[in-house]
This record gives C-alpha cells, sequence and structure tokens, in this order.
C-alpha cells in the first residue's frame, strides 16, 4: 500500500473571516507525508504553518475556515469530512502534539484520568486495561515509576517531563499520523535533543508518517526527510532534507540558513534578513517576500508558481539561486 | 492543613471581639432601650428599676466587660424584650433561614451554571445574548421589588401561590424542614426565587466569563485532538476549571445571603433570622442584636474555611500550607 501517502494536502486554503477582511493565513499549500516518513514545516511566526497542522485535525477555531483544496488522509478526504468522522480520527490516527508542554495537560485533572479518557474515546476496553496501557506508554517516553506518576497532576511534572506526557499520549493509539507544533521549542536544549531522538525512535519503529512544524532549521537538519518552507501563507520552497538546506532556491530559506549561528563561521556577524513578516491582511501584489529580497526588481510584481527546478525540488522564485543548485 | 485551619479560628476570634465592642457601642449611641421598654406613664422610680434589673445603670465599659465574662461561660445574656436566652431566640428561626438560603442557592446554581455555560459556547446567538441582557436584569432589580412583583402575579393576580408565610413543616431523620411537606414547598417557592435572582446572575456572569476564557486554552483544544466527544471537552475539562470561581463565591455569597435575608424575609413574613434582627434593632434589644451578628460572623467564617478546603480539592495547584495568612 505504500501507493497511497498517510497524508496528502493539496491546495489547502484556510482563511479567517475577521472584521478587518479576510486573512489568508493558508493560501494553496501542498505537500505529500508517505508512511514512516518526517516532513519538516518551516517558516516564521504568523506564516501558517500552525494552522496548516490544526487545519488537518479539523481544529481551526472560528472565524477560521478552510475554503479550498483537499487534506487526503490515506485517500480520504478530511476536508469534506463531518466532524464526527474527525473526531473518530483525531487522536486515534492523527495526533497532535502542542508547542507549550505547561499548557496542553489540563491543571485540574490528574495524568491517569487524562491518559484514560484518550483511550476510552476510541476503544471500548476496561479500564484496568487502560491504565495498564497508559502506564506503558509513559514507560515508554522514558518516565520512570509511570503507575505513581500516573496519580500526579501536571504541576507535578517538569516543561520536559509534560511534554513527554504529551507525545505519550499521542502514541497512545498508534497513529498513523502525528502533527509536531513545535514540540520542542519552549524546552531546554538537552531536553530538546532527548525528545527529538524519542520521536524519531518512535515513528521509526512504528511506521507513523510525521509533521515537524518548526523555525528551527537545525532541528529539521537532523530530523526530517522533507521539508516544506513557508511564508506568508503559501509554500515558497519545497524538497528533499539535503537538497533544501544545502542548496536553497529561494532567497528567504537562504536568508534564513544564513542567519542560523553556526562554528564555521565564528566572529562573523550573523546575516539577517532586513524587515518583517508583512500582515496578511495587506500582502503586497505579487510575491510576499519582495520587500525583504536583495534579488526582488520589477518581475516579482507577479506572483511566481510553485515550479520544480531542480529533480525533486520546488521554489517559488523568479529569480532562485540556480547558480548553487547547479554547481 | 491543621495549623491553617487554627490560625483562621484565632483570626476570627480576633473579629468577634472588634464587632461585639462596635455593636455595643453603637446601639449605646443610638438610644435608650428602657425608654422604649417601660410604658409611656412609667415613673423615674420605674425606669430606674427596669435599667437596674437589664443592669443599664452602669457604665457602658463595665456593661461590655460583664457581658465579656458572661460570653466567655457561653451566656450571651438574655433578650431585653422576650426575657429568653438571646442565643436560644436566633437558633429557634435560624432553621427558617438557613432552609431558604441553601435551597435559593441550590436553584441559583442549577439556573445559572447551564445558562451560563450556553451563553459562554455561543456568546453571539441570540439565546446567548438574552441569557445576558435577562442577568443584568437580574443584577439590578431591587430585591423588594421583585418580590413585591411576584407576589402580585403568582399570589393576587394568578391566586396560585401563596404570599407570605412558611407553610407546614415536616420532619425526616430528624431534620426539620418544610422541604419534607407539599404545603412547605409550595411557600418555599415564591422566597427562595426572589433571593436566587441575584444568586443566579451572579453564576450566569460567572460561568459565562469562565467558558469564554478556557475554551481559548491549549488544553481545551488538546482535548479536541485527542479526539474526545464535545459532551467531555464541555462537561469535564471546561467545567472543572470554571467551577473553581464559581464555588469560591457562591460558598461566601451563602454566609451574607443567609446573613442578610432581611428584605426577602420582611416581604413574605418568613419567620427567619432576619425579621428577627429587624426587630431587635428597633427595639434596641442589645443582646440579641450582639448575639446574631456573633451567629453570623460565626458561620461566615466557617464558610470561608469550607470555601478555601474545597479550593484545594478543585484546584490542585493550591496547597493551604503555603498560603500566607
Amino acid at each position: 500500500m505504500s501507493e497511497t501517502p498517510t497524508l496528502e494536502v493539496r491546495n489547502l486554503q484556510t482563511h479567517f473571516f475577521t472584521r478587518e477582511g479576510v486573512l489568508k493565513a493558508v493560501d494553496d499549500v501542498s505537500f505529500t507525508v508517505r508512511a514512516g516518513e518526517v516532513m519538516g514545516l518551516v517558516g516564521e511566526s504568523g506564516s501558517g504553518k500552525t494552522v496548516t497542522g490544526f487545519s488537518v485535525l479539523g481544529l481551526v477555531d472560528p472565524p477560521g475556515r478552510i475554503v479550498g483544496g483537499s487534506i487526503l488522509f490515506k485517500g480520504e478526504d478530511l476536508a469534506h469530512a463531518g466532524e464526527e468522522r474527525l473526531r473518530a480520527l483525531r487522536g486515534s490516527r492523527i495526533a497532535m502534539i502542542f508547542q507549550d508542554p505547561m499548557m496542553t495537560l489540563n491543571p485540574v485533572l490528574r495524568v491517569d484520568t487524562q491518559m484514560i479518557e484518550a483511550i476510552l474515546a476510541h476503544e471500548k476496553v476496561s479500564e484496568r486495561a487502560a491504565r495498564d496501557r497508559a502506564a506503558a506508554a509513559l514507560a515508554m517516553v522514558g518516565i520512570a515509576a509511570p503507575e505513581e506518576r500516573l496519580l500526579a497532576y501536571p504541576h507535578q511534572f517538569s516543561g520536559g517531563m509534560r511534554q513527554r506526557v504529551a507525545i505519550a499520549i499521542a502514541m497512545l493509539h498508534r497513529p498513523d499520523l502525528i502533527i509536531a507544533d513545535e514540540p520542542t521549542t519552549a524546552l531546554d536544549v538537552t531536553i530538546q535533543g532527548q525528545i527529538l531522538y524519542e520521536v524519531q525512535k518512535l515513528c521509526r519503529e512504528t511506521g507513523t508518517a510525521l509533521v515537524w512544524v518548526t523555525h528551527d532549521l537545525t532541528v529539521v537538519a537532523g530530523l526530517a526527510d522533507t521539508v516544506s518552507v513557508m511564508y506568508a501563507g503559501k509554500i515558497v520552497e519545497q524538497g528533499r532534507v539535503d537538497d533544501v538546506l544545502d542548496r536553497p532556491l529561494h532567497p528567504y530559506t537562504n536568508g534564513l540558513l544564513g542567519s542560523v549561528p553556526s562554528r564555521n563561521r565564528r566572529g562573523q556577524k550573523l546575516r539577517q534578513i532586513p524587515g518583517m513578516t508583512p500582515s496578511l491582511l495587506r500582502l503586497p501584489e505579487g510575491c510576499a517576500f519582495r520587500s525583504r529580497c536583495p534579488r526582488a526588481d520589477q518581475a516579482c510584481a507577479q506572483m511566481p508558481a510553485l515550479a520544480e527546478l531542480a529533480p525533486g525540488h520546488l521554489a517559488r522564485c523568479v529569480h532562485p539561486h540556480l547558480e548553487t543548485a547547479g554547481a | 492543613m491543621l495549623v491553617f485551619i487554627i490560625r483562621r479560628l484565632l483570626q476570627s476570634l480576633l473579629a468577634l471581639a472588634v464587632m461585639s465592642l462596635l455593636v455595643f457601642v453603637g446601639v449605646y449611641l443610638i438610644g435608650d432601650p428602657v425608654a422604649i421598654l417601660a410604658s409611656p406613664d412609667a415613673t423615674e422610680v420605674d425606669r430606674e428599676q427596669i435599667a437596674r434589673a437589664l443592669g443599664l445603670d452602669r457604665p457602658l465599659w463595665e456593661q461590655y466587660a460583664l457581658f465579656v465574662g458572661e460570653a466567655l461561660r457561653g451566656n450571651f445574656g438574655k433578650s431585653f424584650v422576650f426575657g429568653q436566652p438571646a442565643m436560644g431566640l436566633i437558633f429557634e428561626r435560624m432553621g427558617a433561614t438557613v432552609e431558604l438560603a441553601l435551597v435559593a442557592t441550590v436553584v441559583s446554581i442549577l439556573v445559572g451554571l447551564p445558562l451560563g455555560i450556553y451563553a459562554g459556547l455561543r456568546p453571539d446567538g441570540i439565546a446567548g445574548r438574552s441569557i445576558m441582557a435577562g442577568s443584568i436584569l437580574g443584577f439590578s432589580l431591587p430585591t423588594f421589588w421583585v418580590g413585591l412583583m411576584l407576589i402580585m402575579i403568582f399570589a393576587v393576580q394568578l391566586g396560585v401561590l401563596p404570599a407570605s408565610g412558611r407553610g407546614e413543616v415536616g420532619s425526616f431523620l430528624g431534620l426539620h424542614s418544610s422541604l419534607f411537606t407539599l404545603n412547605g414547598i409550595v411557600h418555599l417557592i415564591l422566597p427562595a426565587t426572589t433571593l436566587a435572582l441575584v444568586r443566579a446572575a451572579t453564576t450566569i456572569r460567572l460561568a459565562r466569563a469562565g467558558v469564554r476564557e478556557v475554551l481559548h486554552m491549549d488544553y481545551v483544544k488538546f482535548a479536541r485532538a485527542k479526539g474526545l466527544p464535545e459532551r467531555r471537552v464541555i462537561g469535564v475539562h471546561v467545567l472543572k476549571n470554571i467551577m473553581i470561581p464559581i464555588v469560591t463565591v457562591t460558598g461566601l455569597e451563602i454566609g451574607s445571603v443567609i446573613a442578610f435575608a432581611v428584605v426577602t424575609e420582611t416581604i413574605y413574613a418568613w419567620p427567619g433570622m432576619g425579621k428577627l434582627l429587624i426587630d431587635s434593632i428597633v427595639n434596641l434589644d442589645r443582646p440579641v442584636v450582639v448575639a446574631y451578628l456573633i451567629v453570623v460572623l460565626f458561620i461566615l467564617v466557617m464558610l470561608n474555611l469550607v470555601v478555601d478546603i474545597l479550593y484545594s480539592v478543585l484546584d490542585p495547584r493550591v496547597r493551604l500550607g503555603e498560603q500566607k495568612g
């Protein structure tokens, strides 16, 4: 069944109908993730990567709404699925891990309550069996004395431990797809490393596809198989992780890579991308990155299409860095 | 926990001392009880006799010292008017008031919580807006007016509910309450509704505000992402979080409802403590006023304590021992 990808998003459009106008948070986004594959979804705050994640689960809050495109989960279109069908998939086949572990667990409910309810929402098993499975899941993510820890409240865990609990909850039903929304951003670097390692291991063992939403390119480099770079609601570059990171085509990706501190450039000034992300309500005509781009000219006033400029490597740019790609 | 309770009780003793002194001085300043107790044609000798019998001929500080000494032995004095122990008078009437207050509180939660949650889930719908408009009315209409209107409609015009009095009192498992007879329940409806109105309005607003806030929390979204049915997301994840402020406010309000149901009790001629307090103030019946306030203070302190303990049950992050008094 390797023909049908786990997740295939086609021309997804999620817009927010606010009082100030229509905010195109996700505008024509397409990507594919296969079983066991990890896709990094990269972009600045406000680029639409989180909304993309929520769209897949059907959890976009009003006034936001999916207005176009399709989300094919193992061939089934979720963009047009009913709420009851989505609920049945959520947590069991598609799981999500959130950014802030301090906020994702309900502070007034014990960990066992929050894990057991997640099991019972999808399977008819006894409370006892559910508890055993919850304990096993905690053990799997490296929490010692899981039976005891089940009885604790979230505030009795550290941030890293809470994120492990959230990951354990996400893994309870061995989902086919996990969407992780910057799950390590709020954590210490050492904890971040451990969590990355564990998630990667779990996905490899279970064949789970993973969409890793992040702004951290170093995380993507170590974890992902493919990368999609988002800017102002659109994908600007997409491809195999080595291609995109070693030979970026889009000036934005290039800029992002240049602003990552590295030992090789010690002592040099860090490059930064001038200006800031444009408001999604007042996007300029044409390429949204135009106003910050060193290569922009008149030709950029027309929105370029996402084109395959090298085998399996797409970019949405009038003046791509083809010289590096060709080299 | 134990230290916390003991410290609370010591604080309340201090409040008790300050309050009794204030009431003593206050009632002394208002007027001379002898003038009210003695018949208009009483002679000067009669008046002095009455004053001496009640201990009112002594200087104020001595009267207070005597009161404190007696109170420490559990004797809060006799009513000037009835000649009976003041505490006994209050306890006789407390049952009726507590019953009224508890029924009103339960009604206000049963009505206010679902309405408030609904208004919080659909803040822009017509029903949600109507509920909020109704709660503003509940706040702003004065109790006495609502009481009179309810009597006008249900007792005078429709003639379906009694306008005053407590009705029959039944007893069950040693408890005496009008909830155990149909006649008693019928008599409870109007006063309890009147008293519940403001409470229900408060509960609606607290519940709505709570739902609006909690609904945007990541843990609610995470609960949905786990695929929980909406029933459980609202009924457990949201409800348990919004109950914290509601329990706090309701708990504290029970105290003030018991203590100051005066207006409602007067309108419906409900034979409770509130009516007794009004009568005692009019008659300058100092022992009853002081004893009443002591009872009320005790109830408030106890409710505070219960609310704090409940708080730690509802919110596991609260540990009573660490609280700074």
